[in-house]
């Protein structure tokens, strides 16, 4: 496929900009090595979105509007791989030093790929990560049956070469003041995610047994990393009845998660009705497609439910035992689409285990945030202009906490292009006079 | 006002863009015998010629008409003898014929003026003659522009000889006109001892009645030259008719700017024996601001004043083809040589009549795309004529008839009382000196050269980082570089171009981005570089030109170069040539072009002027060959774009007089695509070496990027040859036939470049919207420069590139993933909303321009109209048409649903160049627009009268001045059968019309169409282009009733990619400057003028109607709307979606629907309403050329595009209110009086009731097309099968003008006795024409020209039995009518596809070439033809087989029946003899064609009856295709069947 316009590029396509159409080719040619350098071009992390990516590209490939698309996501993996297992990834050297540094806050796919972005360009990157591992969501967020964690440590490995040096166990805004990071750097990029989920306003959820599911799969992580997990604290879904809400990439990872602990039954309900089996006429190609969507986690077992509305949960001894819900009729209504329940259509069930799978509602204000004295606009997100930049000079904002939860392929995107602009920053800086703060010896 | 033309206004510049072609003939007496009845005769022969020149919107005032003829003494001493003037014997005294300021004070001053010089240069003024001038003769326009007419008589003063004197009033004029120029109208018409010229701006009919003096009794000449002009403005302009001083042109100078340019350094090195100290005063030789026709004329008449004859003179400036000619004679092979060394051709189509008053005579470029047809007679009378007829001259007087050849020549010697022709004028040449011994001696061959002791290697350490400094994509690698190295060709790609101009591009563009290739249309044809080839040299000689007044053995000492693409080892071999002969001949120096990377801008601009400075310093120092090199770019120099830097050196050798002392030879890394090359060579490069290319070939290899069979020296061949071949089509599209001529010749505009660089390095290059300057080109150098060896190291690999396939992080693509998808949705859903957003992501361009549209904006200030006041939307959408996409590039179904859309909503579609199954004639489903392309496919009699509009498309955005080819796995039984060839044979579209190679010629194709079918309008396609405004004026004086302007972007076929990123220019600056050229000239308001070129949104309209249109294009659009998603697959039949394949398989997936393209033309159409309301404008005609509704965005912003001005493009013409600025009335086609109407009218009987009918009548050279409104009537009635044969037959005595006989209907027969003109039978449609002589002719038949150039052009069926010689391009592009001839010119069956040609006779050069089809016998009596035929594609072979055998007699036999052909009589009784003498000249493909066919015949018969259905209607048509092709020689190709299945 040499296609003319290629949708599996642009709006309609990846996002982190792959040049899929050169690296299929090469690939096809037998040319792994050519195809490898192609695919890092544009991509930090193809081993990371070889894996986890949904893959908007397939869904836009023209071949898919006659047939089965190219399995882009799988040659991408394979690619990924291939550089791994032959040893091409190895460090880059990167531009003279150029005596500026520059702080990222936060180390998931966002704050990595700038990191790695803005080192490349000779500038001295410190990552601040405030758990006591790199990685962000990527190390805690995502379960190892979907990314083993030794491919993450390979690529840090390769970061670290390049001389990032990251800083774990660090808040910034409670364990390093703001003052403080403004004035060891000359830039500081906001790569913090999207922390807040979307809770459950409804009755019984303080009761024992209902969690946020990042909390769970978090938990989870790090018991499987060998970290002790007390009793007391442990969330584990052995021998339970598991009811998950919400119908995503998360709802899903706690399905296969609570599989995996062995949980007696696992219920997942989605507020949004069922969707088609195949391309809903509402979603053409090569829009990203509303469809009905089945992981791993789903075909391991485990029932789905759509158009339910949880109303209540209830229990004795202070732990969740019943879930009450309601079905509900999505409507249009005077201020657009509203759910509206269906009469007489409650119903409960039994759970001992309810993981709240709904969302993200945004960015933690408090602390950095405020300190920093950023503008957060409605949808929770750090307000930023079309360069990354908050209203605050110099400090820049990229992922999650600029885009609202998002695909990691826009993650590691939001990050290269941050670390453009901060290069642009610098360097603009550097020739209208603003002298440098740090000597290449201060740097080291 | 000086010589009639206005100063440019915005985009119309009159004086560069003027041009004319015109009708041309002479009368003279061989022994010189002076009398009254040759100036009458030519006249007459003037008067006749009427028709080929024009009128303009004054229809009383011509475009110009005069004639040439001796001195007429008596009259001269009588007239002066009343004025008290005596004149002595003739050759005694001059007579400067004069126009003059009407003015008297500033009359009287010039002639001061000129009687000082007269005086000073020794003569001496008899006195002055007011020349009798009848301004009521003549219409309000001419008059109004008339100068004074007087004429001065000069003594030849007692210190010059007789022989010098005409060289002194040589000297005189050119110190007149150096010192007056052409204030005033000062014109000196002539001013000579031997002959003098009237003419003016006239029709050729009130020549005598304007110049009373022709009219008088002793007004006595022994020849008359004369010239009908054609010319492509309506000012006027006295000055601009012919004949000039010594000739008189019928044609186009395509490589004026380099000729002009190369005259103009050669000054620096002449020197003449003759002129002595005269010789400066006459500079320059080429006055500026004249056209190319009066620059021929100045240069011709200063190699004969200086010394050389007139034929002499002649063939140097129009030389004809040699190198491509193995069998031609030696010496006169050194003559051409020897020659080339001195002057490069004045290349271009044309007719060249000269004299000098001794001798007249005539000369044809090489390609003879002009006609000129003479008779001797036997009381010592020649005509010479465009036409034949011209003249009557009584047939018996007639001892030889003939035509001028391509490159030949014509002389009567009216001293020696001879004619003398082509090969005695070129013998005798060639023996002057011994001009083959000199080339031998001198020349050196770069092969014969020894090998280099060392070539620099390339190094793959510093590759990258070097294609990275000069910009190298991968995308250029894999899409351009690799199939060059691989295939040997140019890449082919599809789908136009929608990236942003250079200049508006936001990454660092090449400077080559900036320059758009000219080509050729209407008033020049472009060549087919491929068929044509012999015509066509690549050779470049290396080495000073010298002195070209002398005549030295050391001017042939050059080095000879196959070709300009060098390889290192042979620049290596050029280096050193000269050291080690120790010539200094050949002495080289390096330049390096390369400026400091810090240095910026500035660094830039000091770079090139030391540049400059070094190179007249090489030069002062010896040097006769400079290298201009960017070799050595490292982190702190960065090259000069090495167009700029060739272009820079040139411009200022030329300027300081040395550019003839020096060869250039670029060694560059940024030349590699043929677009790149054509610059260099245009701007003043000889050769090329393209060094970073070439390594980056060696890289290719290395990497294991190409196939194993492709190793490093072939790739390097096979590059250079692919880059070479695209060469010959760069230059071919702009007519040019030679590498030489085309080095220097600028044939090139450029968008975005600003007044500083083009006037002190591009001088003399159009370049319109202003835009960038040294500044910027710095800033885009620098800004890869900092990329390769700035300080992040490069990633290991070439950046991806998105030049030609759209990449996310890339350049603009105007059709991209979002653009497509969100126009599919919205014409699906039929959601308003949908196509809004998909117009906002189209029109807003604030951030990221890349069209000319794109940078405008509406004015403020207009009062806004309730949008109900509004035109509705179901009247708008009748304006629009979508593009020419043939059946064939698009499937049944793709084209189809374009039909019957557009027909819903009243608009109308176009059938393309593939012609259209006839089911869908007059259906829903049916063409409105019925396209006459240069192949004419399927153009029959019954195509032509379906449709409401026929276009004649003159070229094409994506690939303008080129041809194509349908290979033959393409050609599917339903597209042979539509394009009436068979299936599997390779179908080639000429690049040009073979009836189209002048303005007048088009004039003459509208006319024949118009007599087809009266009804349709006559649309003429042409392509954006500077100049396209004059051509667009000439169309509109060629009667055509609608324009369409194309713009460069557009394109659904496939095409080179360097034609579809280089060649033309956006619509945006065609449009406005053909709406500003018609309205200036008052032509605007009768035609309709139309646009295209990636039209997608309402706003897009609105634009183009205040540019200047009234109707509107779409084509890429609707494809999308249709379906299309852009994977510019077009050209390999891959097409995913069933739009552009023929795939059965692919054509399934196609899913459009008319509704889907209706609900998209309402949406554009709802857009422009919107957009009309807030203007405050009602309707689209009320809105067409409002510029003022238009202004110029605010660019600051963009750091190139800040540069532009649209001032030019926006410039609204100043006329009086009088003066249409839209459509307001029709063209006048002169039909209502053709002899047709009379044939008509007898045949009643036949039309009404299908009787038989019999006439006869009288015919002449004006009579033009007869047949053609008859067979129209014919057809409309009976449909295509017409009516028995024979059913209408007409006897015609007398000379019939062009077109006899086209699209002549079954039914019909024509005989005619007599002679016939060019274009005979074209079309033919299933009649049959007869011609022979009179019969009281006394020449053989056989050997005398019968009928014009170009016969059976396209025809599909049908039958001509010529009993005489046809000239060029006999059958050319035939695909089913059956002739006989008794010989044909050069070309022959060209193209052809199908039928049968007999000739029984010679045939000219080039036979069959590009023939896939079809067959032909030829009588070989001279055992010669294989010299004569091109055997490419043809094998060669006896006539044995017994169908064939069968065929041949019986064609002979009709012919010897029919024409009285007594050699076809002869070979009849001698029959057993004969048959071995005749070749049958058999197509290798169609012959595979034919047995495939039978193959599969053969098998079907078998299986008749069985199940295995599924094949079974392609095979049907496959034999009804067949049948249709092969029609009226069927029993011969079954024949061939049979055997071939045998």
């Amino acid at each position: 496929m040499d296609c003319g316009v290629p949708f599996c590029q642009g709006d309609t396509g990846c996002p982190v900009q792959n040049v899929i159409p050169e690296w299929n080719a090469l690939v096809q040619q037998g040319r792994w090595k050519d195809a490898s350098l192609a695919l890092h071009a544009t991509n930090n992390f193809p081993e990371l979105t070889g894996r986890l990516c949904p893959a908007p590209c397939e869904s836009a490939c023209v071949l898919g509007l006659i047939e089965q698309p190219v399995a882009i996501r799988n040659i991408e993996q394979a690619i990924a791989d291939k550089s791994f297992s032959e040893g091409w990834v190895v460090p880059s050297a990167g531009a003279p030093d150029s005596g500026f540094r520059v702080a990222i806050v936060g180390s998931g796919p966002a704050g990595l790929a700038a990191a790695q972005q803005l080192r490349r360009l000779g500038h001295a990157v410190v990552v601040f990560e405030k758990d006591d591992r790199i990685g962000g969501l990527l190390r805690y967020g995502i379960p190892d049956f979907k990314l083993e964690k030794e491919v993450l440590e390979l690529r840090l490995r390769q970061l670290e070469a390049e001389g990032v040096q990251f800083e774990t166990s660090v808040d910034v805004g409670r364990d390093l003041h703001v003052t403080q990071l403004r004035d060891e750097f000359d830039a500081v990029l906001l790569a913090g995610g999207a922390q807040r989920a979307r809770d459950l306003r409804v009755p019984g959820r303080e009761l024992g047994g209902v969690h946020l599911a990042m909390d769970y799969l978090t938990q989870q992580n790090r018991r499987v990393a060998g970290d002790v997990i007390s009793d007391a604290s442990a969330i584990w879904a052995g021998g339970k009845r598991v009811v998950v809400i919400g119908g995503g990439d998360t709802g899903s990872d706690c399905i296969g998660t609570a599989h995996r602990q062995g949980a007696a039954e696992v219920t997942q309900f989605e507020l949004l009705p069922e969707p088609p089996k195949d391309r809903a006429a509402s979603t053409p190609w090569p829009q990203w497609p509303m469809k009905l969507r089945t992981s791993h986690a789903h075909e391991e077992g485990g029932q789905r439910d759509w158009s339910v509305s949880t109303t209540e949960l209830s229990g004795d001894n202070r732990r969740v035992q019943k879930l009450h819900a309601v079905r509900v009729d999505l409507q249009q209504g005077a201020n657009g689409p509203q759910f509206v329940e269906v009469s007489g259509s409650g119903f409960t069930l039994d759970a001992d285990l309810v993981l709240l799978a709904m969302g993200f509602a945004g960015v933690r204000e408090e602390g950095l945030l405020s300190d920093l004295g950023v503008t957060v606009g409605p949808r929770g997100a750090v307000s930023t202009d079309a360069q990354y930049r908050t209203n605050i000079p110099g400090v820049f904002a990229a992922g999650d906490m600029r885009r609202g939860a998002s695909l990691i392929v826009w993650a590691i995107r939001e990050g290269r292009d941050a670390a453009a602009s901060i290069d642009r920053h610098l360097r603009n800086a550097a020739s209208t006079g603003a002298t440098r703060r740090h000597s290449v010896g201060a740097s080291a | 006002m000086d010589d009639g033309l206005t100063e440019q206004q915005g985009l119309y510049d009159p004086k560069r863009d003027e041009r004319d072609a015109c009708g041309v003939g002479f009368v003279a007496h061989v022994r010189g015998t002076p009398s009254h009845q040759i100036v009458r005769q030519g006249l007459q022969l003037l008067e006749n010629l009427a028709h080929r020149g024009a009128v303009g919107c004054d229809p009383c005032s011509g475009d110009g008409a005069g004639i040439v003829v001796q001195l007429p003494h008596e009259f001269f001493r009588r007239e002066c003898a009343q004025l008290g003037m005596e004149l002595p014997r003739p050759g005694g005294y001059a007579v400067g014929m004069l126009f003059l300021p009407t003015d008297a004070g500033e009359r009287r001053a010039c002639e001061l003026l000129l009687e000082n010089i007269v005086e000073e240069e020794g003569q001496h003024v008899i006195g002055w003659r007011d020349v009798p001038a009848d301004l009521a003769a003549i219409g309000p326009v001419a008059r109004a522009a008339a100068p004074v007419f007087r004429q001065v008589f000069i003594a030849r003063g007692k210190s010059t000889e007789k022989k010098a004197f005409e060289r002194k009033l040589y000297v005189i004029r050119r110190q007149a006109e150096n010192a007056i120029g052409t204030r005033g109208g000062f014109y000196v018409v002539s001013l000579s001892s031997r002959t003098v010229v009237y003419k003016g701006m006239l029709m050729p009919e009130q020549l005598p009645y304007f110049y009373p003096d022709l009219s008088a009794p002793d007004f006595a000449s022994a020849l008359a030259l004369v010239h009908s002009r054609f010319s492509t403005n309506t000012l006027p302009t006295w000055s601009r008719a012919h004949p000039y001083r010594f000739l008189c042109h019928n044609g186009e100078i395509n490589t004026l700017r380099g000729n002009l340019n190369w005259m103009r350094v050669r000054e620096a090195s002449m020197q003449s024996r003759l002129f002595g100290d005269d010789l400066h005063k006459l500079y320059p030789i080429i006055a500026d601001g004249q056209s190319d026709s009066m620059c021929l004329d100045n240069a011709l008449e200063f190699l004969v004043r200086g010394g050389r004859s007139l034929p002499h003179a002649v063939a140097m400036l129009v030389p004809e083809a040699w190198e491509g000619n193995p069998h031609m004679n030696l010496d006169r092979r050194g003559f051409c040589e020897y020659h080339s060394t001195m002057m490069e051709p004045w290349d271009g189509p044309a007719l060249v009549a000269f004299t000098d008053g001794r001798m007249i005579g005539g000369t044809l470029d090489r390609n003879g795309l002009r006609p000129a047809r003479y008779v001797v007679t036997d009381d010592d009378f020649v005509v010479l004529a465009s036409e034949a007829g011209a003249l009557d001259v009584p047939a018996e007087r007639v001892v030889s008839k003939g035509r001028i050849k391509p490159g030949r020549m014509f002389i009567v010697d009216t001293v020696r009382g001879r004619v003398i022709e082509d090969e005695e004028i070129k013998r005798d040449l060639a023996a002057r000196r011994p001009y083959r011994a000199w080339v031998t001696a001198n020349r050196v061959g770069l092969d014969e050269l020894p090998e280099p002791i060392s070539v620099a290697q390339p190094d793959p350490e510093t590759l990258l980082q070097h294609q990275t400094a000069f910009g190298y994509t991968q995308e250029e690698l894999s899409m351009v570089l690799t199939p060059m190295a691989v295939n040997g060709e140019e890449p082919i790609g599809s789908m136009g171009t929608d990236t942003p101009l250079a200049v508006l591009s936001q990454e660092p563009q090449l400077l080559y981005g900036y320059f758009k290739q000219l080509f050729a249309q209407v008033t020049n044809p472009p060549i087919d570089p491929i068929r044509e080839k012999l015509v066509m040299s690549l050779s470049v000689n290396i080495g000073p030109r010298t002195n070209v007044l002398g005549e030295r053995p050391e001017h042939a000492r050059r080095i000879r170069v196959r070709g300009p693409i060098l390889t290192s080892a042979q620049l290596e071999k050029i280096r050193s040539v000269g050291e080690r002969e120790g010539d200094p001949h050949f002495r080289c120096t390096t330049l390096r072009a390369l400026f400091p990377a810090a240095g910026g801008a500035r660094g830039l601009h000091l770079a090139l002027e030391s540049l400059c400075r070094r190179a007249s310093q090489a030069v002062h120092e010896g040097n006769t060959m400079l290298v201009i090199s960017d070799r050595g770019v490292d982190a702190d120099w960065a090259p000069i774009p090495s167009l700029l830097a060739t272009a820079a050196v040139h411009h200022h050798l030329v300027r300081e007089g040395l550019r003839t002392e020096v060869g250039i030879i670029v060694e560059t890394g940024d030349a590699r695509d043929v677009t790149h090359f054509a610059l260099l060579i245009g701007y003043g490069a000889g050769t090329i070496n393209p060094y970073l290319a070439l390594e980056s070939l060696v890289g290719l290899v290395r990497s294991g990027n190409l196939p194993p069979s492709v190793d490093e020296p072939t790739a390097e061949a096979k590059y250079i040859k692919a880059a070479e071949k695209g060469l010959l089509k760069v230059i071919s599209k702009m007519g040019i036939s030679t590498i030489q001529s085309y080095c220097g010749a600028q044939v090139f505009e450029a968008i975005g470049l600003g007044p500083r660089l083009i006037e002190r390095y591009f001088t003399g290059t159009a370049s319109r919207v202003g835009g960038i300057e040294i500044a910027q080109v710095a800033e885009e150098t620098l800004r890869r420069h900092r990329i390769a060896f700035g300080d992040v190291p490069l990633p290991g690999r070439l950046d991806f590139g998105s030049n030609y396939h759209y990449r996310s992080q890339g350049e603009h693509h105007n059709w991209n993933p979002l653009t497509i998808s969100t126009l599919q949705l919205a014409t699906r859903t039929n959601d308003p909303k949908t196509y809004e957003e998909f117009s906002r992501l189209v029109n807003d361009e604030r951030n990221r321009p890349s069209t000319l549209r794109g940078l405008l904006e509406f004015a403020e200030g207009t009062t806004p109209v309730p949008i109900e006041e509004v035109e509705p939307a179901a009247e708008i959408v009748k304006r629009f048409a979508t593009g020419a996409m043939s059946f064939g590039s698009l499937s049944a179904e793709a084209h189809e649903t374009l039909a019957v859309a557009m027909n819903r909503i009243g608009g109308r579609s176009n059938s393309g160049e593939g012609g259209e199954t006839p089911d869908r004639y007059n259906s829903e489903r049916g063409s409105a627009i019925k396209q006459v392309a240069s192949a004419r496919f399927g153009v029959t009699t019954e195509y032509l009268v379906s449709a409401r509009e026929l276009q004649i498309k003159m070229a094409q955005g994506a690939k303008p001045g080129e041809g194509g080819q349908l290979p033959g796995h393409k050609v599917d039984p339903i597209i042979a059968k539509t394009r009436y060839s068979i299936p599997g044979v390779t179908l080639i579209s000429p690049p040009p019309h073979h009836d189209i190679y002048s303005i007048e010629d088009l004039a003459q194709l509208i006319f024949d169409l118009k007599n087809v079918n009266p009804k349709a309008m006559v649309s003429v396609k042409l392509v954006s282009e500077v100049g396209v405004g004059t051509i667009a004026a000439g169309v509109a004086k060629a009667r055509a009733d609608i324009i369409l302007i194309s713009g460069d972007s557009g394109g659904t076929g496939a095409s080179p990619l360097s034609s579809i990123k280089h060649a033309g220019v956006p619509w945006e600056l065609g449009l406005a400057e053909t709406q500003q050229a018609l309205v200036q000239n008052d032509l605007r308001g009768r035609v309709r003028l139309q646009t295209d070129g990636q039209l997608k949104t309402g706003r897009d309209v609105i634009i183009a109607a205040a540019l200047g249109a009234e109707e509107f294009g779409f084509a890429t659009a609707p494809l999308i709307v249709e379906g299309c998603i852009m994977m510019r697959k077009c050209h390999l039949n891959t097409c995913p979606v069933g739009v552009a394949t023929q795939d059965p398989v692919l054509r399934a997936k196609f899913t459009g629907q008319p509704e889907h393209v209706v609900n998209y033309f309402f949406f554009v159409a709802e857009e422009a309403r919107r957009i009309m309301a807030q203007l405050g404008v009602r309707t689209i005609a009320e809105l067409v050329g409002r510029v003022d509704l238009l202004k110029q965005r605010d660019l600051s912003s963009h750091w190139k595009a800040c540069t532009l001005d649209l001032k030019a493009l926006l410039h609204r013409p100043k006329v009086a209110p009088t003066v249409a600025t839209h459509q307001v009335t029709t063209q006048h086609h002169p039909i209502e009086h053709v002899l047709d109407r009379q044939l008509i009218e007898a045949s009643e009987p036949a039309l009404e009731r299908k009787r038989a009918v019999r006439a006869a009548f009288p015919i002449r050279n004006e009579n033009r097309a007869v047949g053609a409104m008859l067979s129209g009537e014919l057809v409309k009635r009976y449909g295509p099968s017409g009516l028995p044969d024979g059913t209408i037959r007409f006897n015609f005595t007398g000379a019939a003008g062009q077109s006899f006989g086209a699209w002549l209907a079954k039914g019909v027969s024509l005989t005619l006795e007599g002679e016939a003109n060019d274009y005979l039978g074209k079309g033919l449609s299933g009649g049959r024409i007869v011609v022979f002589p009179p019969k009281v002719s006394r020449f053989d038949p056989a050997e005398a020209i019968l009928v014009g150039n170009v016969a059976l052009y396209g025809a599909t069926s049908g039958d001509a039995y010529l009993n005489g010689v046809a000239g060029e391009r006999f059958a050319v592009r035939n695909s089913g009518a059956t002739a006989v001839v008794e010989g044909v010119g050069d070309h022959g069956c060209e193209y052809m596809t199908g039928g049968v040609v007999v000739v029984l006779g010679k045939t000219g050069r080039n036979f069959s070439a590009g023939m896939s089809g079809g067959v032909a016998f030829v009588l070989n009596l001279d055992g010669k033809f294989e010299r004569r035929c091109n055997s490419s594609m043809v094998a060669l072979e006896p006539v044995e087989e017994e169908a064939d055998v069968a065929l041949l007699k019986k064609l002979i036999s009709r012919h010897a029946r029919y024409t009285g052909s007594a050699r076809a009589r002869r070979v009849l009784a001698n029959w057993d003899a004969m048959l071995p003498k005749f070749v049958r000249v058999m197509p290798i493909e169609y012959r595979k064609a034919l047995e495939a066919r039978e193959r599969e015949r053969l098998t079907e018969v078998k299986n008749d009856g069985g199940n295995g259905r599924s094949t079974r209607v392609p095979h049907d048509q496959t034999r009804r295709a067949g049948a249709e092709a092969g029609a009226g020689a069927n029993e011969g190709l079954a024949g061939v069947l049979r055997t071939g299945a045998g």
